[in-house]
């Protein structure tokens, strides 16, 4: 099993986004970075199959300089094989992430293609929803978003997708790819071994062209806030009979 | 003519309660750009679902689509949009909804909006658009531009109500699309049902912990606290990465959008990815150790101090209760 699985790197906000002055992108001076916890279940989904079926996980962003930090992280929680498509202009929209994602690809692959590649159903900051599928119409193979779980069954991928009433079953034949939803499973969390290895991590660098999409951020905006007024009930046990005045007037006893 | 196109999901003939809600956005659209506007659903299950909206449109039918099949479906809304030559398209930015539409756009090559929340302007340079859409599930907001011949957009969901059927009959002509059998290949083979009752996204009342819970055991007295209100239990992705609660709890941006009547959120600092989760709750109640918690200020009332303690008391003064 030879897995590959595409993460994005993104700023991660607290308690608020703040905009740089020109609103064109997050104030990111004091804040870490990460990736979408869907990316990250992402990733540990693929190691858990490599742990099982054996093979290899190998880990891909594009991105700045820094993604490498990303690709890092990745390492020390099982990834053997890191690689940076490096990107540097601002003009990137879903189709052009995805046009370069699928050159860098199949200049990755050769003639043996991934097994299984695994996006995030989404990405944490600009959410298209869409680069998987792009990259999976453009490399002819079948796709499926918005996975829970995922096993596999001789060549086939099965995977579990969350409905209102349950869940249903998808079988895909490999080499397939497939978009999930953090809760796919547990992430770990990296060991001490695992951080020295991802400090020794050789990142391989695949450049790729993009072929310009047709959408393009023009600036960010702040939604409306409201502003409540907070009542305090009380301070500690002594709030106890306000909770259930409040409790009576919602109507829950 | 311009010719807008909705796309509507049906499951096996059944409509989602949010079903419609794209309709409203592109009612207008219609008006403003003076366009026909027609929909689109897949299966004759869905028929008798949609004609009470009173539009005219399409069923679109075919072997392969007896069940839920994103590429096949993707494949047979782009042989429509081409043929009929629809300009714009538009679908709730639901799971499916989002799923068929960038199959759609990436089977046509067209960029895919997703999740607008208004559209600003349709009078832009060469034909351009401009829209506002969702950025971090709904924390930030971003004015697009859309360059191109065909608009494709999703819908944020939760962002219109859904029209009123306007009671007419509308005529669905069945589509007929040609779809080679192996597209078969990304379709539903199988269904389970799981234990019915009441879910984090239809309770009353959810009561929610945080990293200040401490543990997995120490979410025994949140149970008891939903238990005896008639509510469940959530919490935050602390909680789930530390393995104390399933992700199927997880409020927020990648976990569930709630909107409960009343929101107990304990030992929970209110981060963005969270709040964005749990903000169309009808009343929120925080209890924090901490007065300036982003969802202490963000709430409507508050309890400041330790949740254990708190929790405790509150259950023992509903157990006394005539
Ligand atoms: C260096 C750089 C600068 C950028 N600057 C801007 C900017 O100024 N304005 C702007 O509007 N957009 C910018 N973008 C692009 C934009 O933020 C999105 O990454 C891009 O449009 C993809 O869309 P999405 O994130 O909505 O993808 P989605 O369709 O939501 O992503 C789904 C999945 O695709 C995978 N994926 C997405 N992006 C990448 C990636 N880069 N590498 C690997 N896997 C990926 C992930 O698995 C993700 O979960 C920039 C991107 C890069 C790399
Ligand atoms: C892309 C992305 C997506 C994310 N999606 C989600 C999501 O879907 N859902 C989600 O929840 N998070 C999400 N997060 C994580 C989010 O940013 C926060 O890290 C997380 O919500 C914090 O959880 P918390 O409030 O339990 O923990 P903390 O932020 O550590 O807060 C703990 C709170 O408990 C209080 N406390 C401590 N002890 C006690 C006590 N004894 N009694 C009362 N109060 C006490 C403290 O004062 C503090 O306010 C996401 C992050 C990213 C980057």
């Amino acid at each position: 099993m030879n897995i590959l699985v595409c993460v994005k790197r993104v700023p991660a906000p607290g308690a608020r986004i703040v905009l740089t002055d020109d609103s064109q992108g997050i104030d990111t001076r004091h804040l870490g970075f990460t990736t979408s916890p869907h990316e990250e279940c992402a990733v540990e989904a693929a190691v858990q199959l490599k742990e099982r079926h054996g093979g290899t996980t190998t880990v891909l962003t594009l991105g700045p300089p820094d993604a490498v930090e990303q690709l890092r992280y990745s390492v020390s929680v099982g990834a053997d094989r890191v690689v940076l498509v490096p990107a540097d202009s601002t003009e990137w929209d879903p189709q052009a992430t995805a046009s370069a994602l699928v050159e860098a690809i199949k200049d990755l692959e050769g003639d043996s293609p991934f097994d299984l590649i695994l996006f995030g159903n989404e990405s944490a900051d600009s959410g298209g929803y869409q680069v998987g599928i792009r990259v999976a119409r453009a490399l002819g193979r079948p796709v499926i978003s918005g996975l829970k779980g995922i096993e596999i069954d001789g060549d086939q991928m099965v995977g579990r997708r969350e409905t209102d009433e349950g869940f249903e079953v998808y079988r895909l034949p490999m080499p397939a790819i497939a978009a999930a939803k953090e809760g796919i499973t547990l992430p770990r969390y990296p060991t001490l071994p695992g951080r020295l290895k991802s400090r020794r991590a050789e990142i391989h660098e695949v450049p790729a062209e993009m072929t310009p999409g047709g959408q393009e951020m023009v600036s960010l905006l702040k939604p409306a806030e409201e502003v409540t007024e907070t009542v305090i009930l009380g301070h500690g046990a002594e709030a106890a009979p306000g909770v259930v005045r409040l409790l009576e007037e919602v109507g829950l006893l | 003519m311009t010719r807008i196109l909705v796309f509507v999901d049906n499951d096996r003939g059944t409509l989602s309660p949010s079903a419609l809600e794209a309709l409203t956005p592109a009612y207008s659209l219609a008006d403003s750009l003076d366009a026909s506007l027609e929909l689109a659903t897949v299966g004759e299950g869905g028929r008798a679902a949609l004609e009470p909206v009173g539009l005219g449109g399409y069923v679109i039918s075919h072997p392969v689509l007896s069940d839920y099949a994103p590429e096949a479906y993707g494949d047979a809304l782009a042989q429509l949009v081409s043929e009929e030559q629809f300009s714009v398209v538009i679908s709730l930015g639901d799971d499916r909804g989002a799923e068929v539409m960038a199959h759609m756009a990436a089977v046509l090559d067209q960029p895919l909006v997703a999740n607008v929340t208004e559209i600003a302007d349709t009078e832009g340079p060469d034909g351009s658009w401009e829209v506002i859409r969702v950025r971090w599930g709904g924390s930030l907001l971003e004015r697009a531009r859309l360059r191109s011949d065909l608009k494709f957009l999703t819908i944020a969901p939760h962002t219109f109500p859904a029209p009123e059927p306007n009671g007419g009959a509308g005529p669905l002509t069945t589509f007929v699309p040609e779809i080679p059998d192996s597209l078969a290949r990304t379709r539903v083979v199988e269904r389970v049902k799981l234990a019915e009752g009441l879910t984090l996204a239809t309770a009353p009342v959810v009561v929610s912990g945080g990293r200040g819970v401490g543990s997995a055991e120490n979410f025994a007295i949140l149970e008891e606290l939903a238990d005896l209100l008639g509510g469940v239990v959530g919490c935050s992705r602390v909680a789930t990465n530390n393995g104390w609660r399933p992700h199927s709890d997880q409020v927020g941006q990648t976990g569930t959008r709630i909107a409960p009547d009343l929101y107990i959120a304990c030992g929970i600092s209110g981060a963005v990815q969270h709040w964005v989760g749990c903000m169309a709750s009808k009343q929120i109640l925080a209890i924090n150790t901490d007065p300036e918690a982003p969802l202490v200020t963000k709430a409507d009332y508050a309890v400041i101090g330790d949740l254990h303690e708190i929790l405790a008391a509150v259950i023992a003064e509903i157990k006394a209760r005539p």
